[in-house]
C-alpha cells in the first residue's frame, strides 16, 4: 500500500467562455489530493468549493459514457477513470487541466465535438442488412465471429484518440482514428452488408486512411484499449483485398516496399519515391535530392546494396504474399 | 562486467541516406567496447507501410530477420525507431499467438529457418542506457557538451505504443513524459531543453501521401526546439533525422516561418562527448550544416 495517502497538488485549469472571453486563461488551485481520488473528484471539488462557474461534462462516472474526456499535461484521459496518483507519478505535482482541444473550447473544459460526430457519422457506424420483419430466431454471432471485431466495439466515442491525432489537427478533412475504428467495427461484423461502401469512404485521399501519419498516438490515448491504428491497418488490408485500391501515390508507396524488397532485400529509397510519385511527380523531389546527393546521401542505382541470401527473401515473397495490386 | 554483444539490424537508411548513422554507430560501439554482429541477411522491415499492403508477408520477413539474430543467440539491436517498432511488434504478435507463429514458421521452414522467440529486441539508445549504463557513459565523457542546449526528439516508434515498447525497455518510459534521451544528453554533459514537440510526430511516414500534414509537423518540431532556445536537436531515429535535417525548406513554407536547426543522431552526440572525430561521426553528411564543431 502507498505510504503516502495524500499529497499537495497544483492544478492549472484552462478557462474560457466563448461568449465573453477574447483569450483563454488559466486558474490555479492548490489542493490536497488523496490516493483514491480521480480527476473528476478534483473538478467537482473545484466547482463545488471554489468556483461554481467551472464548466465540464460529466455523466456516468464509470468510464462508459465517454463525455468527461479531457487532457492532463497533454495526455487525453477520462476524468472519471484516471487516478491522481497515477498522473502525479508521470507528471509530478503540477498538473495542467485542459479541454481535449483548446481551439474547440466553448466553455472551460467543454468543447464543440461537432467535427468528431460528423466524421464518425461519415463512417456509417451502424449495421445494415436485409432483415425479416418477423424473424423466427435471433441473429446470433458466434464467439469466433465476435473476435473479428478485435474489440473495436469497446469504443465509447470519447474523442481521446481523435483529439490526440496530429493528422486531424492539421488536415480538417481527415476522418480520424475513432471514425476509422468505427468503420472497421461495422465492416468486420458478419451481420453487416455495407463493408464495401465503407471501404470506399475510407479509401478517399485526404479524408481516408492513407493520410494517417503512423504516430501511434491513438493507440496510446484510447482509454478503452481499442487500438485504432490496428484497425487502420486492417482497413488498408481490406481495401487491397477488396481490389478497390486506387492507383495513386499512397497505394504505390505501400506496394513499392514489396517490389523493392523483392529486388534488393533492402528498400531502394530513390526508386520507392519514383515509383510512388510517378516519373513526373518525382520531379518535385529533385531539389532536395540534389542537396542530399552532394552530402553523400543518395545511392546511385548501380551501387544499391543488397541483403545477403536474397534468394531466401525472394522465395518467401513468392510463397507468402497474400494480395496482388 | 561481461562484454556486451548484440546482433545489429541496421535497417535500410543506414546503408543509404544516412551513412553518418552507420559510421557513428560503429564508432560509438567501438569506444564503449560493445560488439555488434551485423545481420547482413536482414531485409527491410517494411517501415510501417508494407503491412498495410500485405500484413502476413511483413510478418514473415520480420520473423526471418529475428530468426537470424536468434541463430547468433544474441539480442537484436536496432538503430531505427521504425525498425524497432515493426520488429518488436512482429515478435509480440508471434509470441502471443501460437497459431500465427506456426503459420509464419511454415513459410520460414521453406528456407530452412525457424522463428523461436528467443531473442530480445532493443533500440541502441536503450542498449546504451539500460545495458551499458548512463553512469559509465558519464565517466567516459572526455568532451562534455556543456556549452550546448540540446533538444531531444524521441520519435514516435520508440515510445508508442508504450505497452509494447516497455516489453523491451528495462527502465519504463512514459510516452507523455519520456526521459531516456534527456538523461543521455545530461550524461554527455549537455543541457536538455524541454519543449512540447519532443515526443510528437515528425511527419516522415506521411511525407509522400500527405505532404502538407508532414511539412507542418516537421515545422512545428523544429520551431518548438528553436523557441526553447536549443542549439541543436538530437534523435535516435534516422527517419526523424531525414525529415528534420533535409525537409526544413518545405516545413518553413508550410508553417510560414523560417525554421532550421542542426540535427544529430543520438550516436553522433554520444560520439562527440566520447571524443570521436567529426570524420568518424560523418558530420559532413548532413544537409543542415553542423556548424558548431
Amino acid at each position: 500500500m502507498d505510504a503516502l495517502t495524500s499529497q499537495k497538488v497544483t492544478f492549472k485549469v484552462f478557462r474560457f467562455n466563448e461568449e465573453t472571453d477574447y483569450l483563454p486563461y488559466y486558474n490555479t488551485y492548490t489542493l490536497d489530493v488523496t490516493h483514491e481520488e480521480v480527476v473528476l473528484d478534483i473538478l467537482n471539488r473545484i466547482k463545488w468549493d471554489h468556483d461554481g462557474s467551472l464548466s465540464y461534462r460529466r455523466s456516468c462516472r464509470h468510464g462508459i459514457c465517454g463525455v468527461c474526456s479531457i487532457k492532463v499535461n497533454g495526455k487525453a484521459i477520462l476524468a472519471c477513470k484516471s487516478r491522481l496518483f497515477d498522473l502525479i507519478n508521470v507528471f509530478g505535482t503540477e498538473l495542467v487541466i485542459e479541454p481535449l482541444s483548446t481551439k474547440r473550447a466553448i466553455k472551460d473544459l467543454i468543447i464543440d465535438k461537432k467535427d468528431f460526430w460528423d466524421k464518425h457519422a461519415e463512417a456509417k457506424p451502424f449495421l445494415t442488412g436485409e432483415i425479416e420483419e418477423t424473424p423466427q430466431s435471433e441473429h446470433l454471432v458466434s464467439p469466433h465471429d465476435a473476435e473479428k471485431l478485435l474489440e473495436a466495439d469497446y469504443c465509447i466515442q470519447c474523442g481521446a484518440c481523435h483529439y490526440s491525432c496530429p493528422a486531424v489537427a492539421i488536415n480538417e478533412q481527415f476522418m480520424g482514428p475513432a471514425a476509422f475504428a468505427a468503420a472497421y467495427r461495422f465492416s468486420a461484423d458478419v451481420r453487416d452488408e455495407s463493408a464495401l461502401e465503407r471501404l470506399h469512404i475510407v479509401n478517399e485521399e485526404a479524408s481516408g486512411v492513407w493520410d494517417c501519419v503512423k504516430c501511434m498516438e491513438c493507440a496510446e490515448a484510447c482509454p478503452k484499449e481499442v487500438n485504432p491504428i490496428e484497425k487502420i491497418t486492417k482497413l488498408h488490408n481490406m481495401i487491397f483485398e477488396a481490389n478497390i485500391a486506387k492507383n495513386n501515390v499512397a497505394t504505390r508507396h505501400a506496394v513499392g516496399f514489396a517490389h523493392s524488397i523483392a529486388k534488393h532485400g533492402l528498400l531502394d529509397e530513390g526508386e520507392l519515391v519514383r515509383y510512388s510519385e510517378g516519373n513526373i511527380g518525382v520531379l518535385k523531389h529533385v531539389p532536395v535530392a540534389l542537396k542530399m546527393f552532394t552530402k553523400g546521401k543518395i545511392i546511385l542505382p548501380w551501387n544499391m546494396p543488397k541483403s545477403d541470401k536474397l534468394d531466401e527473401i525472394q522465395k518467401l515473397i513468392k510463397s507468402s504474399s497474400t494480395v496482388k495490386f | 562486467m561481461k562484454e556486451l554483444k548484440y546482433a545489429l539490424f541496421t535497417g535500410c537508411t543506414a546503408k543509404e541516406s544516412t551513412p553518418e548513422q552507420m559510421m557513428s554507430t560503429l564508432a560509438v560501439a567501438k569506444k564503449l567496447g560493445i560488439e555488434l554482429v551485423e545481420l547482413t541477411e536482414a531485409s527491410c522491415c517494411g517501415a510501417s507501410h508494407l503491412q498495410d499492403y500485405d500484413d502476413f508477408l511483413s510478418l514473415v520477413l520480420n520473423a526471418r530477420n529475428i530468426a537470424y539474430a536468434e541463430m547468433h543467440g544474441l539480442t537484436m539491436v536496432t538503430i531505427c525507431n521504425t525498425c524497432q517498432l515493426n520488429t518488436s511488434m512482429t515478435k509480440h504478435r508471434l509470441d502471443h499467438n501460437a497459431a500465427l507463429k506456426a503459420k509464419v514458421n511454415e513459410k520460414l521452414a521453406e528456407v530452412g529457418l525457424e522463428y523461436k522467440g528467443t531473442s530480445q529486441i532493443t533500440h541502441f539508445l536503450y542498449a546504451i542506457i539500460d545495458d551499458f549504463g548512463l553512469d559509465k557513459i558519464k565517466e567516459m565523457v572526455v568532451k562534455p557538451l556543456s556549452q550546448f542546449n540540446i533538444a531531444p526528439f524521441y520519435g514516435c516508434h520508440n515510445i508508442r505504443p508504450s505497452e509494447l515498447q516497455n516489453e523491451s525497455h528495462k527502465a519504463h518510459e512514459n510516452p507523455y513524459n519520456p526521459t531516456s534521451l534527456d538523461d543521455l544528453i545530461i550524461a554527455c554533459g549537455g543541457m536538455s531543453v524541454d519543449y512540447v514537440e519532443k515526443n510528437k510526430c515528425c511527419g516522415f511516414h506521411a511525407e509522400l501521401q500527405a505532404p502538407h500534414t508532414a511539412a507542418v509537423l516537421t515545422g512545428n518540431a523544429v520551431a518548438g526546439a528553436m523557441d526553447a532556445n536549443a542549439d541543436w536537436m538530437v534523435t535516435p531515429c534516422p527517419l526523424c533525422h531525414l525529415k528534420l535535417d533535409t525537409q526544413t525548406h518545405h516545413a518553413s513554407i508550410a508553417i510560414g516561418r523560417e525554421v532550421s536547426l542542426p540535427v544529430l543522431h543520438m550516436q553522433q552526440m554520444v560520439g562527440l562527448a566520447l571524443g570521436c572525430t567529426s570524420a568518424e561521426l560523418g558530420l559532413k553528411h548532413h544537409v543542415t550544416k553542423v556548424n558548431f564543431i
